[in-house]
């Protein structure tokens, strides 16, 4: 199994009447609310967690894209990421993603990325998720009609971009450019693993499994509520015929790793009340727009994870410890506790590429130090043999360390 | 493609590049063109029977409304929407017919009579969109929760409710589908502030107009009517009592009875 290690980067000092006071964590959320001083430290510490991760031996880190909200500070994931990878060696860095519809041009994404991944020695791994209605079609004001045609065309001109041998005229729907020609282009051949991270949408399993690219559910819901949507994913890959190999398959996993399950309440506890409570506060009215959701996934009775939760958000409150650790948002115990429900999560669900989440919330650096170090000394070891009967196709290949520039 | 409810609505296609439009038309007298506003035509209206009295009424579904198809999905620009309108407009037999637009519809019926002057007698809009002021921005259509459209759109709620329930004989997955894909064309149109440019072209419009806005429409302000008015050379403005942003559902009688008014 691979272990990737997912930030964030949230706000961390969102009062505590926040929810009773706001609309929303995104979109409009006040920007009185943000303070650049204390911006500085978080950011700052969010590099050190994500450093100490790599360096205690996660398979990767991993960084990822919103806007306009204080889930998440990273409008720019390849700024953190090319930071990441000066300051790493071995650990692959893992953008999932950049969202691709919403570059003009969309070739910028394989400019970038085909920079971190010359800078990295091949340590890339490209997402290319569709986006968060919030951050694509409210924070950017993408048309949601057009959302998915623009994502697809862009998917096509960056992997051309990539991958064609000489410049070329591109003429998409939404997207001419006379003048295709990607410089730099990326160390990986024919180019870095495509990994789509996804919400629950039928087309998305469809678009993976044709690519063959990895498929990330990045559910904050946890394993148990996962069952479907991946299910749903591994339906798929046997009616196209292909090899049920786990390492197609990404999920997200909050997790908190003590040498107690008592001292694991009282180190988690608040951060996952913080993250559920605050971070989770979207308004209904910004996750639903028209038309993005597609009339197949409509037919398909699924509902985005993102309106679940909005719609929750409006009902009740779902952000008490007890309810989180039961519904299996957060899994949660001691070293030993952990290592057997990640092998239930990854077994059930059958994922070779599991992104424990162990910052969340307003988690201090201390105790992130403390979650990543005890998963990485004591469950990591534990589980890396899982799926050891299946190659991983999807995985970087970075340059040999003796081509690697020296320090 | 669900089948009108009233037998004396004759129900024809037309196509636009492949994608089935279906055409409504009942009554008989001088030919009066509809472009429905936000939902389309899920089913007949009682303005439309009030206007069908005295006029042969003809109702053209717009790309992505109900009986529109997945026409918009092919629609990527505002020139691209004008164009079809025009097409649709003029294979439904509507050129010199007057013509009605009413908030979506009205965008491109104001763009048709703009663009093409000759091909309408007379223009009228009720609440129309795609008129973007700075001063007097038209509601956020497209914010909203799901359980805010009715009193949102309708001064009595339960008419839009009723005009958007599924009828007896309809698939309930399909008819979600549908309301869900008019939502998505008027998005598709007009998002995401509702400006589509008409105010360059209204201008243009030289045919006389009348805009029509319900007194308690919660999109389409008084002051951006006033807008409109000033954009459009000599264009009067009618304000129905009792009637929301679709002022046709909520007070049929009197805007059929402007209307009529106005194109004798």
């Amino acid at each position: 199994m691979n272990f990737l290690w997912f930030h964030l980067m949230p706000y961390m000092d969102l009062p505590a009447d926040f929810r009773a006071k706001n609309p929303s964590v995104w979109v409009d959320i006040d920007p009185a609310l943000f303070d650049p001083a204390r911006a500085h430290q978080m950011y700052n510490d969010y590099f050190d967690e994500l450093e100490y991760a790599a360096k205690v031996g996660f398979d990767a880190i991993c960084v990822n894209e919103h806007h306009s909200n204080a889930y998440g500070l990273m409008p720019s994931p390849n700024l953190v990421a090319m930071a990441l990878a000066r300051a790493t060696k071995d650990a692959k860095i893992c953008v999932l993603g950049n969202s691709i519809a919403l570059y003009n041009p969309p070739t910028r994404v394989a400019e970038e990325f085909a920079m971190i991944d010359c800078v990295s020695g091949g340590r890339l791994i490209a997402g290319f998720p569709v986006g968060t209605p919030m951050d694509t079609c409210f924070a950017y004001s993408t048309n949601p009609s057009q959302l998915r045609q623009r994502y697809h065309e862009a998917h096509d001109l960056i992997v051309r971009a990539w991958t064609e041998p000489k410049p070329f005229a591109f003429n998409g729907r939404f997207t001419q450019q006379a003048h295709v020609n990607a410089w730099p282009r990326p160390i990986q051949k024919p180019h870095p693993p495509i990994w789509i991270p996804g919400g629950g949408s039928v087309e998305t399993w469809d678009f993976c499994v044709d690519n063959d690219y990895v498929y990330c559910y990045l559910s904050y819901g946890g394993y148990k509520i996962a069952q479907d949507t991946m299910k749903g994913f591994w339906k798929v890959v046997d009616q196209a015929g292909k090899e049920r190999n786990p390492y197609r398959a990404g999920f997200l996993q909050f997790v908190g790793v003590a040498e107690s399950r008592q001292q694991a309440l009282d180190l988690y506890t608040g951060p996952a009340e913080y993250f559920y409570g605050r971070c989770q506060h979207i308004d209904p009215r910004y996750a639903g727009p028209a038309g993005y959701v597609t009339e197949e996934t409509q037919r398909a009775g699924l509902t985005g994870q993102v309106a679940r939760v909005a719609d929750r958000s409006k009902r009740r409150r779902a952000t008490e410890m007890s309810e989180i650790v039961d519904e299996g948002y957060v899994v949660l115990g001691t070293p030993d506790e952990v290592v057997e429900q990640i092998r239930e999560v990854a077994t059930s669900l059958h994922v070779g590429q599991l992104m424990p989440l162990l910052h969340f919330g307003d988690m201090s650096k201390e105790t992130t130090f403390t979650n990543t170090r005890l998963f990485a000394e004591k469950v990591i070891p534990k589980l890396k043999g899982l799926f050891g009967d299946y190659e991983d196709h999807w995985w970087p290949k970075p340059f040999a360390a003796s081509s690697v520039a020296a320090e | 493609m669900n089948p009108p409810q009233d037998s004396a609505i004759d129900q024809s296609i037309i196509d636009l590049d492949g994608h089935d439009i279906r055409v409504w038309r009942k009554g008989a007298g001088p030919r009066v063109g509809y472009f429905a506003g936000w939902g389309g035509l899920p089913r007949w209206t009682p303005f439309l029977d009030e206007l069908s009295k005295r006029r042969e009424v003809v109702a053209p579904s717009l790309p992505g409304f109900p009986g529109g198809g997945r026409a918009h999905l092919d629609l990527d620009t505002q020139f691209d929407w004008v164009v079809a309108a025009r097409r649709i407009f003029m294979a439904a037999g509507l050129e010199g017919a007057d013509l009605i637009g009413a908030s979506v519809g009205g965008a491109l019926a104001a763009e048709i009579a703009a663009l093409w002057p000759g091909s309408v007698r007379r223009l009228a809009l009720i609440s129309p969109l795609g008129y973007y002021d700075e001063a007097a921005p038209p509601a956020d259509m497209f914010a909203r929760r799901a359980d805010e459209y009715p009193a949102f759109l309708c001064a009595d709620p339960g008419l839009w409710r009723a005009h958007v329930a599924p009828s007896a004989s309809a698939n309930d997955v399909e008819w979600e589908i549908d309301a869900a894909r008019a939502a998505e064309a008027a998005a598709r149109l007009l998002w995401p502030l509702g400006n589509s440019g008409v105010a360059k072209r209204a201008p243009m419009i030289s045919r006389p107009t009348l805009l029509l806005r319900g007194d308690r429409d919660q999109v389409v302000s008084s002051a951006l009517l006033a807008k409109w008015q000033a954009a459009i050379p000599g264009a009067k403005v009618r304000t129905i009592s009792d009637a929301g942003h679709l002022a046709d559902l909520d007070n049929p009688a009197a805007v059929a009875a402007a209307v009529l008014d106005f194109t004798r």
